[in-house]
């Protein structure tokens, strides 16, 4: 028996005729209310669907202020909140592949901005450009062009972003740091020796790692490294292929990485980034390096930014700002297009970001939301934001296609066992000749 | 139920007569009252594993399908890759250590509770109970019991055996023998059962015989009893052997394949590749690969079993 | 008849020094199987606060329930997934194991062996080896998400362990049973509603209770299949419950036991039928 029974074109044609059915996330209690008020097939009435994985506390509540700000502007729109949670957004993602090759697609949707979504869904012509919006509501004078150069292709602009985060930081026990008399690390020998230091003063293991749930704590380690090494140019060529993992600047990165190792606890596999979080807090490591939601953790826990803990740019990175961008995009097939558009332009308004971000924990994708609303250390990484050079992270997303990544995934979680950089070096760029190249 | 013999084998023997003939009119019956299964199986088993095989042969490796073919290639990319290559080593080295733990264990266990002492029947449930519980459950606890900082190591600790403390789940040594010890836990309770239904059909005056000819305990049990207990054991070995290639839930919960590849399984990497990597094609190929594996154990078992069926 | 019978009578004979040590290696092997009940009572008894790593193996100092509320809060929706999930799946694969095990016993046609033997081989394989069309198809005829899809997933792939077990327990129904009943004119399907069936209950029982057992601890088609938020069954929800940031170990203890109850339950009330199941069906992982 062969594959036609569930082809894609029969797919279709069913979702086409159910359009509409209470389906993934959707409640039947939701449909039934949406269908009451669809009425009219207007602008301004009916439903909305958007579809995330924001369950976590901070990201859940920025999430209902944006559906504040749109219920306001458009008040007979019914929003459907469709969350999909766990391993970090991968199980959205698959639910999401599901229905958008079942061509069920929710109205909008959370993507990490470029490749997770450029090499897929734009790549299967399955996303509606958003140029026009983004030029009629003048986001280019807004959103800084290294950002926008990385939600488009071909010319087109294919999503909005929301906020970003930095992936490129070094969070530390400030207390227990000042306490030992240490400073906080500049650059990669800096750390290397702050390390060992912080080591003959009495703390075995000063830099907390995390590796569960997939090693893409360690793939971070790595991206900022080769950042470190190569410089943004290098680190753009080699997540493009067309510079090679094995150049003596990524082994460099890896090698870093290699020797500070011995300074982090053997546990890593066991625990996630939250967890590396406590062993600061609880004083038994120093250093963590990792996006800057674990500001967003610290605080929650009644840590206070520069008085407990503070931030530098991972070592090596100064003046380099490494992106990890959460933005929404335009499903062809969307249900409701019209109401999707404005949610598009909520999603890319002072207004819509300014009451996201702060409880996100991230900061704005726009440069001109008011910085009072926003802690000391997101005022720090707002400034450098205006100012450094800015590069998409891999890691998360939006340097490369989701197939490399999760291969690097791999790797790194071998290299964390078996420390040969050479090896590890080669088959990085095995993956690069299979998933970059062809991209 | 003639308990030796129904644990032996799979399948209880039909009665030697030929079923009951039926008039032409009636014959369609029995068709018809299987046949919602068969449909069934035909399409949900074997036409699915056709499609599978279909999907392991074209170049499939993003969220959007893509049937152009590539013959062998995903195979051959498969069995290079190191993370594919783990998973064989961790397999054999898995099975290896549950099959041994499980039967030790098990036979232990039975042979213990054999010897008619009172109270047989409550270790007997206890032995037994961990048959149960899910995986899923069983990984919930064992992770904890064998967290490197709040589990076992605390009692060893306590009991100044540190020196005995490890990193168990944590550690790439030990991860895949720690992983063993919960499925151990959970399955020698299975190899118990069979083993005590085996040894409860040995007739008494078997043994009684080979006590008066001067046998002692020990010869009695490596003469008498071990001999026949061998169907019940490659059984076991089979069954257990089985579920050991296939074991995917209790992976995904304590460790999820690492640290590193340490504890992956050809089982649990088909799922991550083709449902977290998008992979589809290569998650075809490690399924094809598993289904190859377990049918080298299986089918033989199946004949055998069938075989003395059709034969009387 | 039963495994759990106790051996013969129990011998007489006075404790010795042999029987002392014997009944150590029972108690110490009792330990290394309870520990991991001792653990979950403990730990899920415990507030947060209590949980330190000095005392995780020591006995809570105040029964705090509260990780049971919690886990409770968490997980009732995915219990009651579950139980939908397993009550239409456990009967109907029974129904379809019954006609199939009464067929391939009493009215054996050219090519029932093969059927049989075609039958029990997708018992054995891996499901992995489905799970990628099985997706698909889902996906085509929109059940892919939530319990409706998991049922008919576990109706299906339920039918060749419930057809052996049937099987064997008709062979064991006398011929002459039939033949009487021929003669005095029932049909296949008569002699089946008023002679197999009443006389299978037990049958239904072993049956029954296996399956229930096994899809409610079913994880891998559950974990692929069954991923919307509010149909999710409860090991992956208990699983999703650790794998959400801050795990707790109280509240994961706690939804263990939830998730380990019904089995539990069954094992200690119907224990008996849960060994033959399990050996009837010389079994399936």
């Amino acid at each position: 028996m062969g594959n036609e029974r569930w082809s894609r074109r029969k797919f279709v044609s069913r979702a086409g005729k159910t359009a509409g059915a209470a389906f993934l996330g959707l409640s039947f209690a939701d449909f039934l209310a949406a269908c009451g008020t669809s009425t009219s097939g207007t602008s301004g009435s009916g439903k909305l669907e958007i579809f995330s994985w924001w369950t976590g506390p901070g990201e859940k509540d920025g999430l209902a202020e944006m559906f504040k700000i749109y219920t306001k502007k458009y008040p007979s729109v019914t929003i459907t909140n469709s969350v999909v949670a766990g391993g970090a957004g991968s199980t959205a993602k698959a639910v999401l592949a599901t229905r958008m090759q079942g061509g069920n697609p929710p109205d909008s949707f959370q993507v990490h901005a470029g490749q997770e979504l450029i090499s897929s869904w734009v790549k299967a012509s399955k996303m509606e450009p958003i140029t026009s919006i983004w030029n009629s509501e003048g986001w280019d004078s807004k959103i800084p062009k290294d950002l926008k150069d990385i939600v488009s292709s071909n010319g087109d602009v294919w999503s909005v972003p929301v906020n970003v985060h930095r992936g490129n930081a070094l969070w530390y026990n400030k207390k227990l740091l000042d306490s030992k008399s240490v400073n906080p690390p500049q650059s990669a020998e800096d750390m290397t020796s702050a390390l060992s230091q912080l080591k003959a003063k009495g703390i075995t293991t000063p830099l907390a790692l995390a590796s569960k749930g997939g090693n893409w704590q360690v793939q971070m380690l790595l991206e900022n490294n080769i950042l470190a090494s190569g410089g943004a140019d290098f680190y753009k060529n080699v997540m493009s292929g067309k510079a090679s993992f094995t150049d003596s600047k990524v082994t460099q990165a890896l090698t870093w990485i290699k020797q500070w190792l011995p300074y982090a606890n053997s546990d890593s596999s066991a625990i996630d980034w939250d967890e590396a979080d406590n062993r600061l807090i609880a004083g038994t490591a120093v250093f963590h390096i990792m996006g800057d939601w674990a500001k967003g953790d610290f605080t929650s826990k009644n840590w206070v930014p520069n008085t407990d803990f503070g931030a530098v740019p991972s070592p090596g990175t100064t003046g380099k700002y490494m992106i990890v961008c959460d933005t929404f995009g335009l499903p062809k097939g969307a249900k409701d297009r019209d109401n999707a558009v404005g949610w598009l332009k909520v999603c890319g308004s002072q207004e819509g970001q300014a009451a996201f971000n702060p409880k996100k924990g991230s900061i704005p994708a726009r440069t001109d939301v008011p910085a009072s609303l926003f802690d000391a250390i997101a005022q720090q990484f707002m400034a450098e934001f205006k100012t450094d050079t800015l590069v998409p992270s891999s890691a998360h997303g939006s340097a490369t296609p989701p197939n490399f990544a999760s291969g690097v995934n791999d790797e790194m979680g071998q290299f964390l066992q078996n420390k040969d950089v050479t090896k590890t070096a080669s088959n990085l760029q095995k993956l690069s000749d299979e998933f970059l190249k062809t991209a | 139920m003639a308990t030796a013999s129904a644990q032996r084998v799979v399948v209880e023997r039909l009665p030697k007569s030929r079923s009951l003939r039926l008039p032409p009119w009636e014959k369609i019956t029995p068709l018809l009252l299987v046949s919602p299964s068969v449909i069934l199986i035909a399409v949900f088993v074997y036409g699915f594993i056709g499609a599978t095989i279909r999907t392991s042969l074209v170049r499939w490796n993003s969220a959007l399908p893509d049937y152009t073919f590539v013959g062998l290639h995903n195979y051959q990319r498969l069995f290079q890759l190191e993370r594919f290559q783990a998973d064989l080593v961790n397999t054999v080295h898995f099975t290896a250590i549950f099959l041994a733990g499980c039967i030790v264990l098990g036979l232990g266990t039975a042979v213990l509770l054999d010897q008619r002492l009172r109270g047989t029947l409550f270790f007997q449930n206890v032995y037994m109970y961990p048959l149960a519980l899910s995986f899923v459950v069983t990984g919930t606890v064992w992770r904890w019991i064998l967290n490197p900082n709040s589990g076992v190591n605390v009692i060893l600790d306590n009991l100044h055996l540190g020196f005995l403390k490890s990193g168990w789940l944590t550690d790439t040594h030990t991860a895949l023998n720690s992983l063993g010890i919960a499925a151990v836990w959970q399955m020698s309770g299975f190899c118990m059962a069979m083993f005590l239904a085996g040894l409860r059909g040995i007739p008494e005056e078997l043994r009684e015989a080979a006590r008066v000819d001067g046998a002692n305990e020990w010869q009695l049990f490596w003469r008498i009893t071990f001999p026949l207990l061998r169907p019940i054991t490659l059984s076991a070995v089979i069954i257990l052997g089985h579920i050991s290639l296939k074991i995917f839930d209790l992976v995904y919960v304590m460790t999820f394949g690492g640290p590193g590849y340490a504890t992956d399984m050809p089982s649990l990497y088909m799922w991550v590749a083709t449902f977290a990597q998008f992979l589809y094609s290569r998650g075809a190929a490690i399924a094809v690969v598993l289904l190859l594996m377990v049918a080298v154990l299986i089918v033989p078992y199946l004949v055998w079993n069938l075989r003395g069926e059709t034969e009387q | 008849m039963s495994l759990l019978a106790p051996a013969a009578t129990p011998s007489r004979a006075r404790f010795s020094p042999m029987r002392i040590a014997l009944y150590l290696v029972l108690i110490l092997l009792a330990i290394f199987y309870l520990t991991p009940v001792f653990a979950i009572i403990i730990t899920s008894l415990k507030t947060t606060a209590e949980l330190a790593r000095s005392t995780v193996w020591e006995l809570p100092k105040t029964l705090a329930l509260d990780s049971y509320s919690t886990a409770f809060t968490a997980l009732a929706p995915s219990f009651f997934n579950s139980v939908f999930l397993v009550v239409p799946a456990t009967i109907l694969s029974a129904t379809l194991g019954s006609l199939n095990g009464y067929v391939l016993s009493k009215w054996r046609f050219r090519g029932a062996n093969l059927l049989f033997a075609l039958l029990l081989f997708g018992m054995f394989i891996p499901y992995q080896s489905i799970l990628i069309p099985l997706v698909q198809f889902l996906q085509g005829i929109n059940l892919y998400g939530g319990i409706p899809g998991l049922i008919l997933v576990h109706i299906v792939y339920g039918i060749p362990i419930c057809t052996l077990i049937f099987r064997n327990y008709f062979a064991t129904v006398p011929r002459e049973l039939l033949e009487a009943a021929r003669i005095d004119g029932a049909s296949v399907i008569r002699i089946y509603r008023y002679i197999m069936l009443p006389i299978s209950i037990p049958g239904f029982v072993v049956v029954m209770i296996w399956q229930f057992t096994s899809i409610w601890n079913e994880f891998l088609f559950a974990v692929t299949i069954a991923q919307t938020p509010t149909q999710q069954p409860i090991t992956v929800a208990l699983q999703n419950l650790a794998g959400s940031l801050a795990p707790e170990q109280n509240i994961q203890m706690a939804g263990a036991l939830m998730a380990a109850l019904p089995t539990l339950l069954i094992y200690i009330l119907l224990g008996r039928y849960f060994v033959r199941g399990l050996l009837a069906g010389s079994l399936k992982g």
